[in-house]
């Protein structure tokens, strides 16, 4: 079980509170939690990853075990620690201006 | 008993103001979906407890949300998970992808960039189906759902139209107007900024400049410039659809022939630069604007803050003060900020860019403010509920 932490909007768009629980299949990579993800929650679509690129949008940041994870490549596999449900994975909306 | 909905977008959310027809007691419902830049909320004409919002943010990206109930409640038209298990949700409401190749427009350095997609700014709901809505886009482009917003196409016939030679301005380069003509379901005309209007005769197929007549002499040096011109807004009166108004950058204008022409009609104002334009509802030839200063200062002329009012179809403008902040006023009315409702004693709407919104409930005579300090106004639409 991988558990994801939403920055608050998104936690109002998907409409849930704290933390979001997907079942991933192993090896889970960046990639594959952010389509269980929107899997889940499809209102989610296209506010972490552009719809045309698929590409992280700008503002919007990843993190995992107190380590940036945001220009990881989405094929990347993540610690352990989230793996195992131990530690969040955090989607993070940027500090910036606003 | 009639009712008025007025719906408000603002920088930080949506509000839901309503009143009974003496339109002097309001209720304010709201911030829905707050910290969000709400661009645009348009209720259905067949249908109007069925509300359509662009919701945006820097962060992430564009949503649209579907009221079914005049407001109360919001989904976002395809956000239900898969009904199947293992089935991946298309997730589609939110998606507006560039139609086929996605071409280059002019770029501020005079080089060619390719479309990228920003936001909403503006939805249009169909006047005879509740499920077909027009959306315009930043950057420039318009696209359509029959479904009730689960899916959007872009009509890319408009793209066509010479949008290699489309700039954008300051404010960038979006379709901020969409006017369908109630006499000829195939008609519509859209605005862009820093490129001009155009008009489609078949449904979005193909589309055609419609800016002759319009001057942006030191911008655009040919007079006969097909594109280019920075429209700010273009109005009509369902009764006469050949009838269209615009309040250019500078320059309030008009044309009796679906835009084959246009004639300055800006007479004296005491500025021909400004954002909204109006008409009323019963009277075509009542035109409502709010000057502005210059496009270098966005307020109004010696802080002043007034609507002007022609009865002659330009030319001739009368200033509406009464209730408005006569000094000290340094705010803005955006594009989209102005509406009227359609009661028998025509009432008018704006919002203003201090978190204003100001109604008359007597053709502009005399103004109130409704509510004084919301965010930033986007937007004002109103609906008339009877």
């Amino acid at each position: 079980m991988i558990r994801v932490v939403l920055p608050y909007h998104l936690r109002n768009l998907a409409r849930v509170d704290g933390e979001v629980q997907l079942e991933v299949a192993s090896p889970a990579t960046i990639g594959s939690v952010l389509d269980a993800l929107e899997g889940s929650y499809p209102a989610l679509r296209g506010t972490i990853r552009d719809h045309a690129t698929q590409k992280r949008r700008p503002f919007v940041r990843f993190f995992a075990c107190k380590e940036d994870l945001s220009h990881d490549p989405p094929e990347s596999r993540l610690p352990d620690e989230v793996a195992s449900g131990a530690e969040p994975f955090l989607i993070i909306g940027a500090m910036a201006g606003g | 008993m009639s009712k008025v909905r007025v719906l408000v977008g603002t920088k930080k959310g949506a509000f839901i103001l309503t009143a009974d027809g003496k339109r002097q007691k309001w209720k304010v419902s709201g911030p829905h979906f707050a910290g969000w830049e709400m661009y645009h909320l348009k209720g259905s004409p067949v249908d109007p407890d069925r509300i359509y919002a662009s919701q945006t943010s820097g962060w992430f990206g564009q949503v649209i949300q579907r009221s079914n109930d005049g407001g109360k409640t919001w989904v976002t038209p395809d956000g239900a998970p898969a009904p199947v298990p293992g089935e991946f949700p298309k997730g589609e409401s939110n998606k507006f992808v560039y139609a086929g190749k996605v071409g280059t427009h002019k770029w501020y350095d005079g080089t060619q960039h390719p479309w990228e997609f920003k936001r909403i700014w503006h939805l249009e709901p169909s006047l005879t189906d509740p499920d077909t809505v027009y959306a315009g886009a930043e950057d420039a482009a318009i696209f359509k759902t029959v479904d009730g917003g689960k899916t959007w196409q872009e009509l890319p016939g408009l793209r066509n139209a010479k949008g290699n030679l489309w700039q954008p301005g300051a404010g960038g380069m979006a379709v901020h107007t969409i006017l369908l003509d109630p006499k000829n379901a195939n008609r519509i005309y859209i605005a862009i900024s820093a490129a001009g209007a155009f008009r489609t005769d078949n449904g979005g197929k193909t589309w055609k400049p419609i800016n002759r007549g319009l001057k942006s002499q030191y911008e655009l040096p040919d007079p006969d410039a097909e594109v280019g011109h920075c429209v700010h807004r273009i109005a009509l009166h369902p009764s006469r659809p050949d009838v269209l108004f615009m309040q250019k950058h500078w320059d309030v204008m008009r044309t009796n022939s679906a835009g084959e022409q246009w004639t300055d009609v800006g007479g004296n104002l005491p500025s021909d630069f400004g954002f909204p334009i109006e008409v009323h509802a019963h009277e075509p030839e009542t035109v409502f604007v709010v000057p502005i200063k210059s496009d270098s200062e966005h307020f109004p002329p010696e802080g002043k803050l007034r609507v002007y009012r022609s009865r002659t179809g330009g030319n001739e403008w009368k200033a509406l003060t009464k209730g408005l902040p006569q000094k000290d006023c340094y705010v803005n009315v955006l594009r989209d900020a102005m509406a009227v409702d359609s009661l028998d004693e025509c009432g008018v709407y704006f919002g203003t860019t201090g978190g204003q919104v100001y109604a008359s409930a007597d053709s502009g005579d005399t103004w109130n403010p409704i509510v004084r300090d919301l965010p930033a106004v986007y937007s004002v639409e109103v609906q008339t509920l009877r």
